[in-house]
């Protein structure tokens, strides 16, 4: 099909609407970080001076250090576990008959459509009758949980886009299943891998809800920034602090997608050219 | 036949894609009520020059007539054309019959009316027992018939064919051109027909326009095709065909005695090409036209002697290709097992070529 | 023989994810179950099994009141992110034939970061003090700050269409792409225009699309209590804000379990609901 056909001709009103809700799905956020360099404690127009003065005022609290670094171990645990999962569930979904695939996989995405509210007081209340306390294990369980959809998502693409008849190769040359995984199926999965890694990382990063309701007296960022909500003068530290986070997630997202463009994407670039 | 009252008339089109051009300066004419075949091999342009008749490409320059109307400019729902699609694009989520009835909607025929339509098309394409079926339960025969009828029923001028049996099993396709044929015949409307397959446009079309690189080649009959190509492209894309060099020593009134480098001085009928004495040309002949013997004939306008370099049995007919001093290529010759089965003969032995003077094309571009 | 072990082989390598998700969903929403016919007592809870809480939620209109109020509300919500989002998913699966993937990246980016930063930024938005009414009133053309732009049903509905824009695109894109583009040029070809083309072509074979966006957008969205919790108001306030207080502030967890599960059986209701009418318009429009 060639771009100039009829079907496909260029449609001017439709550029216009797609350029349009670009600017308002971006621009919202974008207000953060333009407030956060303005000299005032008020978030409003007009713009007073540029200041750095909310970041360095960040750099004094302890409890920001202490809850980032909290995020941070909750993230890097849960990324590695929901991915080490996904890996094994990626490849037994697409690699293996399964009787019952369809519902099985169903439920195992179950965490992406299930309010994050039933999710998070069904585990609180499953964490409570067991008597565990509340601490950063019981949210990066939580984590883990809203994270492996995620990771499988990413990777089932990835296992998909090379054929299975390589793996029988290398079998056929004498590997077994072990290093079959580990020196053919690993290496070619990898940028889904690293894709997922990232993904997920950031997800638990910003995770809210399981958050809310599943940590103790650990915040986690995320929670750290809702407790000081409710404080004004607070506020433009913490819109200083909201658009370090934005920009650290969009960067890793952003380079999450990138690497993994081949795949997920790669149906997308079959189709493109059909 | 001229420009005004062709039923198609294409003039001076271009087509670029970018800075591609996919239709180069292509003029024809198609009568009222002809198959008429675009013949070529892939990218050649001619799907380019039919989705331009349809009016799903612009045309960058020159201009399409259908019935004498202008058609730039008009869109592709408002032509008195229609299509049936490579693929057949049967709506997977209707049946037979809606897929059928698709085009009708436009028209504002009562159900009752409708449903009769529906039905006389079911019964032309054989199969009416199908209309409640889902367009997701046929197999590529009966998708093919569909697409057929949905484009039919609403009576077009013209109706496109993007090499619509190219998807089907060989005996499946024998059988669907002579249904195509009959089925064209029936309804007398006019056939634009595109194919890469030069047997199937021989056994279908009246007339068969041969594309290559954006330009029509040859626009005839399929049997004038065949018998006097205008050029080499031409004469190798249809059938085998053998050529020769050579240099035009005088021009008669109706006959051009040529030298042929190899076979000698030959004498051939006029052509279509103005020959001047001197020009190096090009002179074609086609395998079947050889007679092949062992002894030298008797009583023959021309002959050569050669040696046999190899045969093919193919059971109703032989392939021979003989060596000829003087001839880079050895020359094929195509021959009816009429007596004796051939192939098996003793290869190297000294053979005869004789041939007719009408057998003789004679081809500008050497 | 070799089947059953592959069968045997593709489930142990699911075990540990089926472990996690027993742990983390089935075993959890059995408890809820539970503990909606318990009932709190103090710090702790009688086991004796009752529909009392299910009574109370029956009789007490405050919860029907915001059931209703919170499936209608991401019900408008679900409706104009869906009409927004289609048009989008159709530009990039018609009309853009390079850099596709940048596009889709482009869209989804957002999806993927904070969401309580996002409603956050609204919230900076909508203020009483916040960019639209500042903006406006720097430039004169208001003289007071306009109220009901935040702490209204109508904020809670513009940032839960926003934040789950991307949400949309993704399967009602993926279902234009499918789409033959010989289907549209048959269409155009027996006669359509474009519109009649969209409506009998391109919208029935794109409907799964729209139907999975609607379903992906309205159940999460039903029980979200962040959104109005900082942009709702007293107007805006949802059942998941309600169930949030039960096991917060309120502490009767029974009374919070039991709202839950009649979040999630009218939820489930309204889907299966749904789900059957877009199949019997779909026979309709056809």
């Amino acid at each position: 099909m060639k771009p100039d056909s009829y079907i496909e001709r260029t449609n001017r009103p439709l550029q216009f609407y797609a350029v349009l809700f670009l600017i308002v799905l971006y621009v919202p956020v974008l207000f953060l970080p333009l407030f956060s360099f303005n000299d005032s404690i008020y978030v409003k127009f007009p713009l007073k001076s540029f200041t750095f003065q909310w970041y360095l005022e960040l750099l004094d609290r302890a409890p920001v250090w202490a809850s980032l670094m909290n995020s941070i171990k909750v993230a890097v645990t849960t990324s590695i576990i929901a991915t080490g999962f996904g890996i094994f569930a990626a490849k037994a979904i697409t690699r293996y008959r399964l009787p019952g695939r369809g519902p099985v996989v169903g439920f195992i995405m179950l965490p992406l459509v299930v309010p994050g509210i039933i999710l998070g007081v069904a585990l609180l209340v499953l964490i409570s009758q067991l008597g565990i306390r509340l601490s950063l294990y019981t949210v990066t369980v939580g984590h883990i949980i809203v994270c492996l959809p995620f990771a499988i998502a990413t990777m089932i693409p990835r296992f998909e886009g090379f054929d299975k008849s390589v793996e029988e190769a290398s079998a056929d040359l004498g590997e077994n299943a072990w290093w079959t995984f580990w020196r053919v199926t690993f290496p070619m999965v990898f940028p889904g891998v690293l894709a997922s890694l990232l993904l997920t990382f950031t997800v638990s990063f910003d995770e809210f809800i399981m958050a809310f309701f599943l940590s103790g007296s650990d915040a986690t960022l995320p929670i750290y920034i809702w407790g000081q909500l409710r404080f004004p003068q607070a506020f433009p530290s913490i819109l200083a602090l909201a658009s370090i986070i934005l920009v650290v997630s969009f960067i890793l997202v952003f380079l999450g997608q990138w690497i993994n463009r081949g795949a997920g994407a790669g149906s997308l670039e079959s189709t493109k050219n059909t | 036949m001229t420009q005004e009252n062709a039923f198609i008339s294409i003039r001076n089109v271009n087509k670029f894609f970018g800075k591609f051009q996919a239709i180069n300066d292509v003029s024809m004419d198609i009568d009222h009520g002809e198959f008429f075949s675009l013949l070529g091999s892939s990218g050649c342009g001619k799907t380019t020059l039919l989705r331009m008749l349809a009016g799903f490409e612009s045309v960058s320059s020159g201009e399409i007539y259908i019935d004498g109307q202008p058609m730039s400019g008009v869109p592709p729902h408002h032509r008195p054309v229609n299509m049936v699609f490579q693929n057949y694009a049967i709506f997977p989520h209707l049946n037979v019959r809606d897929n059928i009835a698709y085009g009708l909607r436009r028209q504002k025929l009562s159900r009752a009316k409708r449903r009769e339509m529906v039905d006389e098309m079911l019964e032309l394409i054989k199969l009416p027992e199908y209309g409640d079926r889902k367009a997701t339960q046929l197999s590529g025969g009966q998708r093919q018939r569909i697409a057929l009828a949905r484009a039919l029923i609403l009576k077009p001028k013209v109706l496109l064919l993007d090499e619509p049996l190219g998807a089907l099993d060989k005996q499946l396709r024998e059988q669907m051109q002579l249904e195509l044929r009959a089925l064209q015949r029936t309804v007398g409307i006019t056939f634009v027909f595109v194919t890469h397959d030069q047997e199937e446009a021989l056994t279908l079309s009246d007339r068969i326009a041969v594309m290559s690189d954006g330009r029509d080649l040859q626009v005839d009959t399929p049997t004038r095709l065949y018998e006097s190509p205008v050029n080499r492209e031409v004469a190798s894309f249809i059938g085998t065909m053998n050529f020769f060099d050579g240099t035009v020593k005088s021009v008669g009134s109706d006959t051009a005695v040529i030298n042929v480098d190899g076979l000698g001085e030959i004498t051939a009928p006029a052509c279509t090409v103005s020959l001047l004495a001197g020009d190096r040309i090009n002179v074609a002949i086609r395998p079947e036209k050889f007679l092949l013997t062992d002894q030298k004939p008797e009583g023959v306008q021309n002959c050569v002697k050669g040696h046999l370099d190899n045969a093919a049995y193919l059971g109703e007919r032989s392939h021979y290709y003989v060596s000829v001093e003087g001839i880079s290529q050895p020359v094929a010759v195509s021959a009816q097992n009429q007596s004796r089965a051939g192939g098996t003969e003793d290869r190297k032995r000294p053979v005869w070529l004789s041939w007719d003077n009408a057998a003789i094309v004679v081809l500008k571009d050497a | 023989m070799l089947q059953k072990s592959e069968t045997l082989r593709g489930y142990s390598l699911l075990t540990p994810t089926l472990i996690i998700m027993a742990i983390g969903i089935l075993v959890p929403f059995g408890i809820l179950i539970a503990m909606s016919f318990w009932t709190q007592v103090g710090f702790g809870f009688d086991l004796t099994p009752t529909v009392a809480n299910y009574e109370m939620a029956a009789d007490r209109p405050i919860y029907g009141a915001l059931i209703k109020r919170s499936l209608w509300m991401s019900g408008m919500a679900t409706i104009a992110t869906v009409l927004l989002c289609y048009p989008m998913a159709y530009f990039v699966a018609f009309h853009v034939h390079r850099n596709k993937m940048m596009w889709i990246v482009l869209m989804t980016l957002p999806f993927w970061t904070s969401y309580l930063l996002r409603v956050f930024a609204w919230k900076v938005v909508l203020g009483y003090d916040g960019v639209i009414n500042s903006a406006l009133l720097s430039v004169g053309l208001i003289d007071a700050p306009l109220e009901f732009l935040l702490y209204s049903q109508t904020a809670v509905i513009i940032t839960l269409a926003h934040a789950w824009a991307a949400f949309a695109i993704l399967p009602m894109y993926v279902s234009l792409e499918k789409i033959d583009r010989s289907l549209l040029e048959a269409a155009t070809d027996l006669g359509d225009g474009p519109v009649m083309r969209f409506f009998r072509i391109t919208l029935p074979l794109s409907l799964p699309g729209v139907i999975s966006a609607t379903l992906l957008i309205f159940i999460p969205t039903t029980g979200d209590y962040i959104t109005p919790a900082l942009l709702g108001g007293p107007d805006g306030i949802m059942i998941g804000n309600l169930i949030q207080k039960q096991f917060g502030a309120v502490n009767n967890w029974p009374m919070g379990a039991a709202l839950a599960i009649i979040l999630m059986l009218s939820i489930a209701a309204i889907a299966l609901g749904f789900m059957f009418s877009t199949m019997f318009v779909r026979r309709r429009i056809t």
